[in-house]
């Protein structure tokens, strides 16, 4: 009975709230007024289901993080599960291997294409999570180090000639430099600081490349960016997007490879415990900055390197591919697919960027999506969809190498 | 001189507004420790039920002086209830989660309220009445401060100055100091904190409406972007001020409209949003603290 | 005897100011190699703000702080940032425990390790001998310091889920992993037991011993801190009152008189 009161006054205040937004367009031009107020009704009932929805769910959460207080063991879910066990693990990854190598034989250009491009955001999405997810420095203004990217290929290659396989490197490179550079001062902020200013500094940069025309050729863009030579394998329109395509699953390989390495790692290891207690870890003589600014510039080198396969797969770039929206995009996908976890990014990023792509009748609808996802995730699982887990270290070996059992 | 004083009063025009709504950026922040992201949205919002409520009175015909007068009421109402509303789903639920949690979730807000107004009102930039009535008795200052400058101009400071008797008199206003300062401590005597929160963020986001409406009739158009600009612009009048800091927030704002004003008018048009950015991005690296703010003690 | 000993941290007329707020004024204190050291005071009176003024998490608004870890001859070192003083040397320990808890225990002194070893970015991804080696290292070293402070049965656990007590030796076995040569505690007996805090006593005469370091430890336990420390130094209000072995301190009428007060309040 009291939910049932909580729900019609939900239902009843979103209406209210949704009357002269969803309700009602005025146009002052004409004088004219037109009202939508089934569109008000719809939003009302769906305030109705869905605030029960929201009461069950925060309940749930609760009840959960009870639980956990409670239990000194660490939550350990079904997948995790399967991911430790060899027998399920080895398998799966040659099915997903094989699959994404057989892809462009079984679907069509179009999708390949489509392929592409989700696999450039899965290692966006990467790169930014070793920033987000393993060091917690939340830079809002990763877009800028991938217009670095692909603004150094399109722009040296118009005025150089510079071919794709020299440009990727170098790219990559020029991201980390303005990494570094904008990291240096800025990462002795505190998070939320550090994320406006790097927001700023995101703005900055595509406002420059806006209106420098002369160099840059302003709003209007570069054209005709140079495909990427196979070295003379690719002939035809058709294999050299195949060849793109593979391309992207190389480098995606590759982020894997490193991401999970330096996970691991020292320094994975110093950037968990900046992320927990900053004042304890530089007491433990830890370098805050030379940490931060590690993690930041690796971000910026890898947004840099797609920046570059960017600007060589649309061969087309201009200063609106490079808003906050696009960084707010790739947070989203680090942010939904769990931070710090790298399947969580994969899974994620693949969620996001190819769910729109084939429910075209939601593409307008995206951003809308997107938004709420950040929020929701936020509020009902902060883990995202792959909690992060962190290996463990072997103690069973530690004892057998001190020689002895000393329990 | 004359070109000097016009940017002097378009500066202090524009910087008004910005003081408006930092408000609610260093109110918010002074309590809960959080960059409301959507605050920005919130007086897009604003703008916008005044726009549509200006349009239905329009289409009735009322009288021009009510219509300010009512667009400018519903414009505040709806504003708070947003800002109510936004603070109960997004922030609530987050208040003891990892400081980045609220933050990132004040992001999805502002991205999906900008969505939210974009699906429904189009993207295009719609053309708002002017409100506000045009009056000679400025003289020979007329070709510099036009009425609906001016109007801004002594909007701004009534409230501003209302808002500081508030903080300072009323038994909300004491509340919401001894919760800025310490919650628990707050909570302890009998605060009911939860309350002193949304209060914030209704009187923050109904200061922004006040901006949002008032900007919208100068400039004559809005549409679902310009929440994003003027939050950041906001924000960024909030951190040079000191944020946490109400005197901070309007001495920012204003220094921020001249830097503004007067670097668009002097050195290049063009970049105009990179003056305010760059603005932002010094202050921050070289005192974070802002121009009234105090340097916290770090506790260990 | 003990004058023969080298010092090897040396406070010179340090003081600090908080806006107009003196927080400590012009106080000295010297720690000599092998030594226990404590200080003790009030509440309020200033010792966590020292140990932060001379750890590098606070400058000090004057005087110097100058360590000698190993004869070679002083060196200042106020104004150098936190980490940089531990590399030199000086481990410390939080009054307030400052774990980091989602990190398994024996990762807690793994990060202690991390000032003493030098894999990069490149040996992360490359695991080459030298990095794995490095590693391996820091692991067994990190163990054998668990087993010292009877901690190896929890290795693997998350530290928040350590009880108290051993959650306080946790945080003496990762300071102990970045090789001091003092070891700055921070009421590490708080909150334990007569029984624990015997322990405890134990458990630092033996780590000073074994690891040939000095400790300077900040107490409220009077019974732990006179049976235990060489020399105390006793702040009040900011201002160092008297310093003397335990004997002399227990009879000076100026320590009598701030300790009466309290305990007064304490009864």
């Amino acid at each position: 009975m009291e939910g049932l009161k909580k729900s019609v006054l939900a239902s009843l205040w979103f209406m209210f709230l949704t009357l002269p937004i969803m309700g009602v367009f005025v146009n002052t031009i004409d004088k004219s007024v037109t009202w939508h107020l089934d569109r008000v009704l719809y939003v009302g009932a769906a305030a109705f289901v869905l605030s029960y929805l929201w009461r069950f769910m925060l309940e749930r959460k609760e009840r959960g993080m009870k639980a956990e207080e409670q239990s000194a063991v660490e939550k350990v879910t079904l997948l995790n599960k399967l991911l430790a066990n060899p027998k399920f693990f080895w398998p799966a990854v040659i099915a997903v291997a094989g699959f994404a190598i057989a892809f462009p034989k079984l679907f069509s250009m179009y999708q390949v294409n489509v392929m592409t491009s989700a696999l450039i955001y899965v290692v966006l999405g990467l790169g930014l999570n070793i920033v987000v997810g393993l060091a917690g420095l939340l830079d809002l203004g990763f877009v800028a180090f991938y217009a670095v990217g692909a603004y150094s290929y399109a722009l040296m290659n118009m005025y150089w000639g510079i071919s794709f396989w020299v440009a990727l490197p170098l790219g990559a490179l020029l991201g980390a430099l303005c990494g570094i550079l904008l990291g240096f001062p800025v990462l002795r902020l505190r998070g939320d600081y550090l994320a406006i200013v790097t927001l700023g500094f995101g703005e900055i940069i595509r406002l420059v490349l806006e209106n420098w025309a002369e160099f840059t050729h302003g709003p209007s863009g570069i054209s005709n960016i140079a495909r990427p030579e196979f070295f003379g394998l690719a002939k035809g329109f058709m294999a050299q997007i195949n060849f793109m395509y593979y391309l992207m699953l190389v480098l995606v390989v590759f982020t894997i490879f490193v991401v999970n390495r330096l996970k691991n790692s020292r320094i994975g290891r110093a950037w968990q415990a900046l992320r927990e207690d900053e004042i304890a870890c530089q007491a433990m003589g830890i370098d805050k900055m030379k940490t931060k600014l590690m993690a930041f510039s690796l971000g910026a080198t890898w947004a840099g390197m797609v920046g570059v396969v960017f600007a060589a797969k649309t061969t087309f770039i201009n200063p609106a591919s490079f808003t906050f929206l696009e960084s707010a995009i790739i947070l989203s996908i680090v942010v939904l697919g769990g931070m710090g976890s790298i399947l969580g990014v994969i899974l994620g990023a693949l969620v996001l960027i190819l769910l729109p792509e084939y429910m075209r009748d939601f593409s307008e609808y995206r951003m809308l999506i997107f938004g709420a996802t950040m929020v929701l995730v936020m509020v009902f699982r902060p883990q995202g969809l792959v909690r992060d887990v962190r290996k463990k270290i072997d103690i069973s070996a530690v004892k057998k190498a001190l020689g002895g059992v000393h329990d | 001189m004359e070109y000097f004083l016009e940017l002097f009063f378009s500066g202090l025009t524009r910087g008004s507004i910005y003081a408006l709504i930092a408000l609610g950026y260093t109110m918010v922040y002074g309590i809960i420790e959080l960059i409301n992201f959507a605050h920005g949205e919130i007086y897009m919002i604003g703008a916008f039920v005044g726009l549509v409520v200006a349009g239905i009175l329009t289409s009735f015909g009322f009288p021009a002086a009510s219509i300010i007068v009512l667009a400018s009421i519903a414009a505040i109402i709806y504003a708070a209830a947003y800002g109510y509303t936004l603070e109960k789903i997004a922030y609530r639920p987050l208040r003891d989660a990892p400081r980045l949690s609220p933050l990132i979730s004040a992001i999805g807000m502002s991205i999906f309220l900008q969505n939210y107004v974009m699906l429904s009102q189009t993207s295009d930039f719609l053309s708002f009445p002017n409100l506000i009535p045009e009056f000679h008795f400025l003289g020979k200052f007329e070709s510099m401060v036009g009425s609906s400058d001016f109007v801004i101009i002594v909007v701004a400071a009534v409230v501003m100055v209302a808002l500081n008797l508030f903080i300072k008199f009323t038994r909300m206003g004491k509340a919401m100091r001894a919760t800025a300062q310490n919650r628990k401590m707050a909570m302890l005597v009998g605060i009911n904190v939860d309350q002193v929160i949304s209060a914030t963020f209704v009187i923050g986001s109904a200061l922004a409406a006040v901006g949002g409406i008032l900007i919208a009739s100068h400039i004559g158009q809005i549409n679902f972007f310009i929440g994003f600009i003027a939050g950041i612009k906001a924000f960024t009048a909030a951190v040079l001020g000191g944020i946490g800091s109400i005197p901070g927030a309007m001495l920012g704002g204003l220094i921020l409209g001249w830097t503004e004003s007067f670097c668009t008018g002097y050195v290049s048009s063009d970049y105009e949003d990179v003056f305010a950015f760059a603005l932002l991005v010094l202050i921050l690296i070289f005192r974070p603290s802002g121009l009234l703010g105090k340097a916290p003690i770090q506790k260990v | 005897m003990i004058n023969e000993r080298r010092t090897v941290l040396q406070v010179k007329g340090v003081s600090k100011d908080f806006g107009g707020l003196r927080a400590l004024d012009d106080v000295d204190l010297d720690v000599k190699e092998g030594e226990i050291v404590a200080l003790i005071g009030p509440n309020g009176a200033g010792k966590t703000t020292f140990f932060n003024c001379i750890t590098g998490i606070y400058t000090p608004t004057e005087g110097d702080v100058n360590i000698d870890p190993y004869g070679g001859g002083f060196k200042r070192i106020n104004g150098m940032k936190p980490n940089i003083v531990t590399e030199l040397g000086m481990a410390r320990t939080f009054q307030n425990i400052r774990l980091f808890p989602s990190m398994s225990v024996i990762e807690n002194v793994m990060i202690g390790c991390h000032c003493r070893t030098k894999a990069t970015f490149l040996g992360a991804v490359f695991r080459d001998p030298g990095t794995r080696k490095e590693e391996q290292e820091t692991i067994l070293k990190s163990y054998a310091l668990l087993q010292e402070l009877g901690l190896d049965q929890y290795a693997d656990e998350l530290a928040r889920n350590l009880p108290y007590g051993a959650q306080r030796r946790l945080e003496i076995a990762r300071a102990l992993a970045t090789d001091p040569f003092i070891l700055l505690l921070d009421e590490p007996a708080a909150g334990m037991n007569p029984q624990e805090t015997a322990e405890l006593e134990e458990l630092i005469v033996s780590i000073k011993d074994k690891h040939k370091i000095s400790v300077l430890l900040i107490e409220h336990d009077m019974k732990m801190v006179m049976s235990l420390s060489d020399r105390l130094f006793v702040l009040e209000y900011g201002r160092e009152i008297a310093h003397g072995t335990p004997q002399e301190i227990s009879e000076n009428p100026a320590v009598i008189k701030a300790y009466l007060g309290e305990e007064l309040v304490d009864a």
